[in-house]
């Protein structure tokens, strides 16, 4: 539980619809809308800093996006997800008593231990693209969950997309 | 006397039926030896129960065909009407009966014969309770099969998996029928990779409940486990050493899935080989010699082995771009590990003497091969209609068993070593 505690907006993430739902996300959760919401008057926007810790926790915040994505049988941080490795490398920066957890996932094929040390790459790479942009070694974990918890379960290219993945997720160095 | 062995067998009916494995006999061999099972002489119903339970036992090996004995209950001292059962088609008899020992519980005497040399090949009594029917069943067909066949029964034998439903994974132990299972470990998070120690008192497995793989082993007299790897990044893969000492594993603490070596409580850590990419899946050689491991060092998943003390690996699959999950059989002679063909993941069985091969199965979704400790069948998990379940496939593929639970899937097989 120690890593679900600054787990951002993901209410918000899943009613865009723009994300697989992260695998630690209560699903009893998810109903966020209300049958009056569109009559409720939109809330002025407030300027906010996209790098704070508030940016963890704001929709708006590049931060509150925090899967990468990879190809099949590659580890390779493809260019579209390079400003979201960066932002979450300059919070890490900005807030040396943060930590991450990276948990990289595989897709269903093949073995388990294997897709476990599968994952484990991806994992590591998120890692080191983030030490390579300034994060403190201490700051970082990568681990993997190989196959194990697949945010989406069909047996087609579009699901193991999906489940191809590299998840970061924050804590504050306290809870560890 | 009589109500309570009424009651007691009443107890075994309710556990089968709460033990949700079901076996189901998908294929057998091409040279099935006769054999009758007569009724045991006693109690009728305790009897039947003992009795129905060797016959699966025997069948299901694949190896013996049942002639019909049924309403010939005949006790293991009676003489034996050779002609009758020549003429039955059996070559051998099993005999026996149950009575009541001087402390209440039961005793349960058997002989074996010889039809064609008309010869007795030994016989057995146990002392046993109601709860003990099953375990009494298993080693009486044990007898029987290495008797006839020269290598060792493995129907007393326990295999363990996990069974996942809606947001539970339990590891489970069975007997290797599927009967009397029982649950050591219920978790939400995932399970995988369970083995057993060689003296069949531990389980080592990896759990994902600290949101990362961590390598437990786990008592199962006791029910106690202890952390036997949770070091920074992931650890799992554990595989025991022949003399129970010690687990090799997996860890990436130093950056990739590396292996190395360390005692059973988690101390002593030593790398056994190093490499730029993937190494996994570390499995002894029966010997304890050499390891076996899944590496992508060469540019694609394939097999290769290495001195236990650590050394020059040398690869071992050469065929195709997907050979993992290498696991040598009890005499080292031969490696199970699952090959990708054509991007089916199936059962594949390497001679490594001649290192030819052959695909044991026809499906798509083969995992985690594991062997019966005499080498005979190799148990694994597959998919089927879209559920895992498990299945057994003898070394000559010739056998073949499906062990399933209903509304769940069945994964991560690791048979137990044999019963002394």
């Amino acid at each position: 539980m120690r890593y679900a505690i600054v787990l951002f907006a993901a209410l918000l993430l899943s009613a865009c619809g723009s994300q697989p739902p992260a695998p630690e996300q209560n699903p009893a959760g998810v109903e966020d809308r209300t049958p009056h919401a569109a009559t409720q008057p939109v809330p002025e926007a407030q300027p906010f800093d996209a790098f704070s810790i508030a940016g963890l926790k704001d929709p708006r915040s590049i931060l509150s996006k925090r899967s990468v994505y990879f190809d099949y049988d590659a580890y390779v941080i493809k260019d579209e997800f390079r400003p979201l490795v960066e932002a979450h490398a300059k919070f890490l920066v900005s807030n040396p008593g943060f930590k991450v957890l990276i948990q990289g996932n595989a897709d269903e094929r093949g073995s388990r231990e294997y897709n476990l040390a599968l994952g484990q790459k991806r994992a590591d790479a998120v890692k080191k693209a983030l030490l390579l942009l300034g994060a403190h070694e201490d700051q970082i974990e990568s681990v993997s969950l190989g196959k194990e918890k697949p945010v989406c379960t069909e047996s087609t290219e579009e699901c193991w997309a999906k489940n191809r993945r590299s998840d970061i997720l924050h804590s504050a160095a306290h809870e560890f | 006397m009589k109500l309570r062995h009424l009651l007691g067998f009443l107890a075994v009916v309710a556990t089968a039926a709460h033990a949700q494995l079901t076996v189901e006999i998908t294929g057998a061999g091409a040279n099935r030896m006769p054999i009758a099972i007569a009724d045991f002489a006693g109690e009728r119903i305790v009897s039947q129960a003992l009795t129905s339970v060797v016959r699966a036992d025997l069948e299901r090996s694949g190896l013996f065909t049942l002639v019909d004995a049924a309403g010939q209950a005949q006790t293991d001292t009676a003489a034996v009407n050779f002609g009758d059962w020549k003429a039955r088609g059996a070559d051998a008899l099993v005999v026996g009966s149950v009575g009541t020992a001087a402390d209440g519980r039961y005793e349960s005497r058997f002989r074996l014969y010889d039809i064609q040399k008309q010869a007795s090949l030994g016989g057995q009594g146990f002392v046993h309770t109601t709860g003990q029917l099953r375990a009494t069943a298993h080693r009486i067909a044990d007898f029987v099969y290495e008797k006839l066949t020269g290598e060792p029964g493995i129907f007393a034998t326990r295999i363990a998996y996990v069974v996942k439903s809606t947001g539970r994974f339990e590891l489970q132990i069975a007997d290797a029928d599927g009967g009397n299972a029982q649950t050591a470990l219920a978790s939400r998070e995932p399970i995988i990779s369970p083995t057993w120690s060689p003296d069949g008192t531990k389980l080592a497995y990896v759990s994902f409940e600290a949101k990362k793989p961590v390598v437990y082993v786990h008592d199962l007299a006791s029910g106690r486990r202890h952390v036997a790897a949770n070091f920074k990044g992931s650890n799992s893969a554990p595989a025991w050493s022949p003399d129970g000492k010690r687990l090799a594993v997996v860890l990436t603490k130093d950056g990739n899935s590396q292996l190395y070596l360390l005692n059973a409580d988690g101390s002593g850590v030593t790398r056994i080989a190093t490499s730029a990419g993937i190494d996994t899946e570390p499995q002894f050689s029966p010997d304890g010699q050499a390891i076996y491991f899944t590496s992508d060092r060469g540019g694609s998943p394939q097999i290769y082995r290495i001195p236990a003390v650590g050394g020059e690996a040398q690869r071992i699959t050469f065929e195709g771009n997907y050979n993992v999950t290498p696991r040598p059989s009890p005499d080292g002679k031969s490696l199970a590990y699952i090959s990708r063909n054509s991007g089916r993941f199936q059962l594949t069985l390497m001679d490594l003497a001649s290192k030819q091969t052959q695909i044991l199965t026809d499906s798509a979704k083969d995992e985690s091969p594991s062997f019966a400790p005499n080498g005979r069948m190799i148990i694994y998990a597959t998919e089927i209609g879209n559920r895992g379940v498990l299945a057994a496939v003898s070394s000559d593929g010739r056998v073949k068993q499906r062990l399933s639970v209903q509304a769940a899937d069945v994964r991560e097989p690791s048979w137990g070593p044999l019963i002394k």
